[in-house]
């Protein structure tokens, strides 16, 4: 007992210089870790659970939260693209979109090119829901659009195609923008490829004239500008590999839904 | 193990705790389960709170209810202003440059961002990087935490160490350990593991905050709300979760010092030791 006081100031001394040692470690062997290939691969295993989890939860068809008229946020901020700098797409822009062609092939029966006007003038699906971020935000909106699944129906998709890869009109630093999905967010009831936001057409920098809606998932699947759908056996082999441009060029999660 | 046991019965004549009371030495044995979870909890909990810091930088403002954004009003908010990074809550916005908003870096470089480098994962901006760290240990901290509860709820060690006796809950006896720990007084009743302050910060921390970061960052992911939508629901909205989330986080930043605290000016070394080795392993 008589050396226990000594012996405490030693320790909390001891604590305190080893706590501060270690917060300063703590930084730059993160950084260190954070850059180490294999450690990366383990960290990545997350997104496996992620997605295995919440298929599990949700089935193929357990819907997203759908919304009142008076729920409707005042904005859906335009994020990524606001307005695509593409010449092809300018003119287009200018013109009203009155040229635009959506394609669907692949592996599909019946390649076929969509005029916008077909699009538009489809069975109509609309839906209120909430557009989250992966950068933290939430809006909500009113999507008008054709269902995907009708569209797929449409073109006789094959047995053999498994991911849906959305060819957009927009380039980023890093090249064009795509996304993809699987074919149970792509048969998905709230699925669709919306043309109208709050009862007007897409303004340009939600998607105009096109625009993908895959409700549980964060924004960035959304694909904006589609003016092609490809159906695929594997999203890995298209672009950089990663399944979209945020996927590829920063490392998002191919699966979304967290 | 056994020794732990034995330290339980303060009657037991072969207790060899000779130099300490029987309970006090309690107090400071724990379980294999308890010692393995504490340890990578706290591995844990400081990965997703610093990468948790990086998350918010990408978008630094915090609503209420369903959906917010760049044009709805935040209860808080941090960014820059020219050459001031400020903190803004409730209307009052403070000048916090130099450590929020805005900041210099290692090398000189002065950037705009809400939480700096050297409190987050990874230190430079990177939303994709810091939100595999965040479901990386989100999946460590989950598990750990059923596992824990489970473990400890069936083995008994809730009931004996911190489940609080009906006495404890008399006015009086809060009264009293409240003023003692301001004084930094700490005692423990006689075959107690602890006093009921520290039982009722340990039920707080494990079964509602710990919980609560679960259920709030679940209510945030647009493919869980899908899946539940009560989640979200019951805190508010989307938004509202995602502000809990926030606050939570630094309710469990603010436990985290003031454990550490008490622990270095307590009995660091006994504490330590019973918490790594155990007492008499």
């Amino acid at each position: 007992m008589t050396d226990r006081p000594q012996s405490n100031i030693l320790t909390r001394r001891a604590l305190v210089g080893s706590l501060g040692l270690a917060a300063g470690g703590l930084l730059s062997g993160c950084d260190a870790l954070n850059a180490n290939p294999g450690w990366r691969e383990t960290l990545r295993l997350a997104e496996n659970g992620n997605m295995a989890i919440q298929r599990a939860m949700l089935g193929r068809d357990g819907l997203a939260r759908e919304y009142a008229p008076r729920d409707i946020s005042r904005s859906v901020p335009a994020n990524g693209t606001r307005t695509p700098a593409d010449a092809d797409y300018m003119r287009q822009a200018a013109s009203g979109f009155s040229d635009w062609t959506l394609s669907i092939d692949g592996l599909v029966e019946r390649p076929t090119r969509f005029a916008l006007g077909q699009i538009r003038s489809m069975p109509r699906q609309t839906q209120i829901t909430r557009h989250d971020c992966v950068e933290g935000w939430s809006a909500i909106g009113k999507w008008t659009g054709v269902n995907l699944a009708a569209l797929l129906d449409a073109v006789k998709v094959r047995e053999s195609a498994r991911y849906l890869v959305f060819h957009c009109a927009d380039t980023l630093r890093a090249g064009p923008y795509y996304e993809s999905i699987d074919m149970v967010d792509a048969r998905h009831p709230q699925t669709m490829i919306a043309w109208a936001l709050n009862d007007e057409l897409l303004p340009i920098g939600n998607g105009a004239p096109l625009r993908l809606r895959v409700e549980r998932q964060l924004g960035y699947k959304h694909a904006k500008y589609v003016r092609r759908i490809e159906a695929v056996s594997d999203y890995r082999l298209a672009y950089g590999g990663g399944g979209g441009y945020w996927e590829d060029a920063a490392g998002y999660e191919w699966y979304a839904g967290i | 193990m056994t020794g732990m046991i034995a330290a339980m019965d303060p009657a037991d004549p072969s207790s060899p705790a000779e130099h300490t009371p029987p309970a006090l030495e309690a107090a400071h044995t724990h379980a294999l389960t308890t010692r393995v979870w504490h340890w990578v909890n706290l591995v844990a909990l400081i990965s997703l709170f610093m990468s948790g810091l990086m998350i918010f930088n990408a978008h630094p403002r915090l609503y209420w209810g369903e959906y917010g954004n760049r044009d709805e009003p935040a209860w808080l908010a941090i960014g820059a202003q020219g050459q001031q990074g400020f903190l803004k809550v409730a209307g009052q916005q403070l000048d916090t440059t130099g450590v929020l908003g805005r900041y210099s870096d290692s090398d000189g470089m002065t950037r705009n961002r809400a939480f700096p480098g050297w409190v987050t994962i990874p230190s430079d901006y990177n939303l994709a990087d810091a939100r595999h760290w965040h479901f990386f240990f989100a999946w460590i901290f989950a598990f750990g935490l059923l596992v824990f509860m489970a473990v400890s709820l069936l083995n008994g060690h809730i009931r004996r160490m911190i489940a609080m006796r009906r006495a404890e809950w008399h006015p009086r006896t809060l009264w009293t350990t409240i003023v003692d720990h301001v004084r930094l007084k700490f005692h423990t009743a006689p075959g107690e593991a602890y006093n009921p302050l520290q039982k009722l910060s340990y039920i707080a921390v494990i079964f509602i905050a710990l919980p609560l970061m679960i259920v709030t960052g679940l209510a945030m992911a647009p493919g869980t709300d899908a899946a539940l939508h009560w989640p979200s629901m019951l805190f508010g909205g989307r938004q509202s979760a995602r502000s809990l989330h926030f606050i939570l986080a630094f309710a469990l930043a603010g436990f985290l010092v003031v454990h550490v605290v008490l622990v270095i000016i307590h009995k660091p070394l006994m504490l330590l030791r019973g918490m790594t080795i155990g007492n008499r392993a």
